[in-house]
């Protein structure tokens, strides 16, 4: 037992010296051009890594993706349009900037939870869920004032002129009411959640019957 | 046993000069499917793309005639779920977003209870409005409104 313990303290005691200790053996030039290299395929390894799950393939890999949200949003406009411009999974889902990419990463490790706990694993979990699931996903556009949205749609750059009279009514009053994207645009990429009549901010469009 | 047969016999006679006599008559009328004379096998290439009329809106052609939708449509939401049409058709919406409300027909039950939701059974508004295209009819008729008959 003490002897265990006392390899153990050892084994890490010699670690930890040897980090400590100042190198003998290798040339300062060496250990640098070294260390250099070593981080760029550390650094390299991390972010392709991530960016691997970065990308609409990763994302349907999981049937609670490709079965529900992905096809449907493969029947709206950012999908399939008239130019064939496409906004993938990421694109609104993941923020573009380092600091906010890697606080979602770290909060996909819940979804990757509940992956493996079955939360969503059938048609009738994911809908029963959905009312949940699209008021986070609501929540969050509004507070970062529909970021992910703005990163290709800026109201500056919007010619008014080749809208619909009823969008550019409603975009010029979107601009003097200081209103963001998701405040209006709820539903466009994947079907609306069953029972969001009188859920705040969207008009009343559900089916008062729907679960009765 | 020989009546039956005899039953039996006229009943497929009777059937087969039916359905001689209607395909007959079928053929006299010049009838045809809407792929014309072309065979299953044939292509006939895609039809033409009507672009749809935005913004001014088409008048009825008859009284009863559901109006039309002078508006793009189709990625609208009209499912068990939900009904995103109603984000501006539906009273008090409509007011603010300039609509035209949706008729009080159809917020009355089948069995004629006034409700304050649109009915479920006109739910669906794609059934009977549709989205405005000026193009050839479908099939050639000589449909006359009833108020230009006068």
């Amino acid at each position: 037992m003490s002897a265990s313990n006392e390899e153990q303290t050892s084994f890490l005691g010699r670690m930890w010296k040897g980090l400590r200790r100042p190198t003998a053996r290798y040339a300062m030039g060496t250990l640098l051009v070294g260390g250099f290299f070593a981080g760029i395929v550390f650094w390299g390894g991390f972010n392709w890594s991530l960016e691997l799950t970065n990308t609409e393939a990763f994302c349907v890999t999981c049937h609670e993706m490709n079965d529900n949200v992905y096809r449907e949003y493969k029947q709206t406009v950012h999908y399939s349009n008239r130019t064939g411009v496409r906004a993938t999974c990421p694109d609104c889902h993941v923020p573009k900037t380092w600091v906010h990419k890697m606080a979602r990463k770290i909060q996909a490790s819940n979804e990757l939870l509940h992956h493996f706990l079955g939360t969503i694993d059938t048609r009738e979990k994911y809908e029963a869920k959905r009312l949940k699931l699209a008021k986070n996903v609501w929540k969050v556009m509004k507070e970062t004032d529909s970021r992910e949205c703005r990163n290709c749609h800026n109201f500056e750059y919007m010619d008014f002129v080749v809208q619909e009279k009823r969008s550019r009514n409603r975009h010029e009053e979107a601009i003097d009411k200081n209103m963001t994207c998701i405040d209006c645009h709820k539903g466009i990429a994947h079907e609306l959640p069953a029972g969001i009549v009188g859920v705040d901010g969207i008009p009343n469009v559900g089916n008062p019957n729907m679960g009765k | 046993m020989k009546t039956w047969i005899k039953i039996t016999a006229a009943g497929i006679a009777v059937f087969a000069i039916a359905v001689i006599g209607s395909t007959q008559v079928y053929a006299q009328d010049g009838v045809k499917s809407l792929r014309g004379d072309a065979t299953l096998s044939e292509g006939q290439g895609a039809p033409d793309i009507n672009a749809q009329q935005v913004g001014k809106r088409f008048t009825r052609n008859y009284r009863q005639q559901p109006p039309l939708i002078p508006h793009k449509i189709e990625k609208y939401e009209i499912d068990l779920k939900a009904n995103q049409c109603l984000g501006c058709h539906d009273w008090p919406q409509n007011v603010e977003a300039n609509a035209p409300k949706i008729s009080e027909t159809h917020y009355v039950s089948p069995t004629g209870i006034r409700l304050n939701r649109v009915s479920g059974s006109r739910w669906f508004c794609n059934q009977c409005h549709v989205p405005q295209v000026q193009t050839e009819a479908l099939v050639p008729n000589t449909f006359t409104s009833s108020s230009d008959m006068n």
